[in-house]
């Protein structure tokens, strides 16, 4: 029982180590002997916390000069293995975020070695890893080996695992050689830009308000964030009102979006669907307000209000005001 | 400009059907629909389509039963011709299975793009885009939303955990889109009429070259062991706002000390 080592796939922003990363760490620990991470930039920014929590190296590929983390990481990565310059791990761990899938997808070609995704635990037994994926919106787990014979690649959900420092030495850092990437290698980041917003972040904070298509209008939106402040939390939105283009994506919860844990999460105007379900079913209190009482959200809240937001939510601020 | 769509046809979510205990994949014996997360592709592919002046839009799509039910739909849309991929040695494929297929059927048409969506509304594994253009060797450009042709180059805006990205991909590429994008156009009379004769080639594993125990069951490097019902949230105190409502939350609040 148990693995000899497992890579997990570093994020971070050029000063600290994303918590996804962190929280993957945490969970490589249990399972296996030896856990490395490989990423792209500069592993020097990241090798104090990433051996804090536990990593012996970290395997990063340096500045990538504006190429996508998915076809520079993962060729890196196989031809590192293919090269023999590095043993190849028994398992990869990559988080569900935007470079994650593309790095695991990328990899699962080149190793012909199978990606299990969206997964909320992971279990070792025997020879065999075995990923926990909830499905339908949470109300079914399904679990799922690798059988291929090759490195296994999970695809992790934020918020699955909870990180941990364990006071490790600082991790190795190695050099991770980006070959010539050629046509594949097109694509070119130009810039960059950051949606700011006030207040805690949302995946981070302890109170989340959370609005949806029942608000009506763009407009109606302010109340969300009204509330958030009010309560010292953050303001979140379910995708149907992103699509619409009336907040932008980083203010998402869901399967898409962020995975939220808060305290309490407020969800108004959002029926709940499976897509929103995934992304706050695991806050630890739940008040829904929503104006149709079949609608699924209800279903998952701990104290559900059959009303109009427009109604409730301006008293609401008011007494909290107050 | 020739742009290929990678399409899903689904069970229609408001009757997402269940797993089969025996086989343990999804049931899809109830007619497929167009998968909604696609139609913004579709809709992309034609408007790029359109602001070239010159070009058309292809669909592929991997389905049992040659079912064409949502790929008529995308033909509706504006689409010119599809490739239909359906043979029962795909059943069990999983994302790599399903991508090497794909990628074989759009090798055929030699586009200048390929587009797909960021992940499909039942199976979200949101993996077969990246892998399809490392099959066929293309630059990619995953979450997109927005996308602009300008000479030889997709100028694509890529969404980011804390805002946006601009990234420029020479073609041919492979862009993966959000929902929200653009706004797909709703089937016009004529559209849906002129579907009904729009040309659907429909091939098998052995078309495309593929050893049939390289996909399906037969190549999953994966197997699906265990199927349960999770534990259930229990449903907590429903009331209905009669003017007071506020009262029960900032009690409720309060409760929990967070005030």
């Amino acid at each position: 029982m148990g693995l000899e080592k497992i890579w997990v796939f570093g994020e971070g922003n050029g000063e600290s180590v994303a918590s996804i990363t962190l929280e993957m760490l945490a969970k490589a620990r249990e399972l296996a002997d030896t856990v490395e991470v490989f990423m792209a930039g500069d592993g020097d920014d990241y090798a104090e916390e990433l051996g804090d929590h536990g990593a012996a190296a970290v395997h990063a590929t340096g500045d990538l000069d504006g190429a996508m983390q998915g076809v520079a990481v993962a060729s890196a990565v196989a031809s590192a293995i293919d090269g023999g310059e590095v043993e190849s791990p028994d398992v990869f761990f990559l988080g569900t975020t935007q470079d994650g899938r593309d790095v695991a997808a990328r990899l699962s070609v080149k190793l012909d070695a199978p990606v299990i995704t969206n997964v909320v635990d992971v279990e070792v037994d025997g020879d065999a890893v075995i990923g926990n994926e909830p499905i339908f919106g949470g109300t079914v787990d399904v679990k799922t080996k690798n059988t291929s014979g090759k490195p296994g690649i999970f695809l992790i959900r934020p918020k699955s695992f909870t990180a941990e420092s364990v006071g490790g030495a600082e991790a190795d850092v190695e050099d991770l050689d980006v070959p010539d990437l050629g046509d594949a290698g097109g694509a070119k980041v130009t810039a960059t830009f950051a949606e700011e917003s006030d207040g805690p972040k949302l995946d981070e904070a302890d109170i989340v308000v959370s609005g949806g298509r029942g608000l009506g209008e763009k407009d109606a939106y302010a109340m969300i964030v009204d509330l958030a402040k009010s309560l010292g939390g953050a303001a979140g939105a379910s995708r149907a009102i992103v699509d619409a283009g009336w907040v932008p994506y980083s203010q998402q919860v869901g399967q898409t979006g962020k995975v939220v844990k808060p305290t309490v999460y407020i969800a108004a105007g959002i029926s709940g669907a499976t897509q929103h379900l995934v992304g706050m079913k695991g806050s630890k209190h739940i008040i829904a307000i929503n104006k149709d009482p079949e609608a699924p959200i209800f279903a998952v809240a701990d104290l559900g209000i059959i009303g109009d937001v427009h109604k409730v939510l301006p008293k609401l601020i008011e007494a909290l005001d107050r | 400009m020739k742009v290929v769509v990678c399409v899903k046809q689904i069970p229609d979510p408001a009757d997402p059907g269940a797993l089969d205990p025996e086989s343990k994949t999804l049931v899809r014996d109830q007619k497929l629909i167009l998968d909604e997360s696609d139609s913004y592709g579709v809709e992309m592919a034609l408007q790029l389509v359109d602001t070239a002046g010159e070009g058309s839009v292809h669909l592929v799509s991997m389905a049992p039963n040659n079912e064409v039910g949502g790929l008529r739909t995308a033909l509706a849309m504006g689409a010119e011709s599809a490739t239909l991929i359906s043979d029962d040695a795909l059943s069990g494929s999983d994302a790599l299975g399903t991508a090497k297929i794909l990628a074989a059927a759009i090798a055929r048409t030699e586009p200048d793009l390929v587009l797909a969506a960021t992940e499909s509304s039942d199976g979200y594994t949101g993996t077969v885009p990246e892998m399809v253009a490392e099959l066929l060797g293309l630059p990619s450009v995953t979450f997109a939303k927005s996308v602009a042709i300008d000479d030889g180059t997709a100028k694509v805006q890529r969404q980011t955990e804390a805002g946006y990205d601009d990234v420029d991909c020479p073609l041919p590429a492979l862009v993966s889109v959000t929902a929200g994008v653009v706004e797909p156009r709703y089937p016009s009379f004529k559209g849906i009429m002129a579907a009904k004769s729009k040309p659907v080639d429909e091939v098998t594993c052995g078309d495309l070259g593929i050893d049939a125990g390289s996909v399906g069951w037969a190549g999953a490097g994966q197997e699906i062991v265990s199927v349960e019902d999770a534990p259930a949230r229990e449903a907590g105190e429903v009331i209905e706002d009669e003017g007071e409502a506020h009262e029960a939350i900032v009690a409720f609040l309060e409760e929990l000390k967070v005030l």
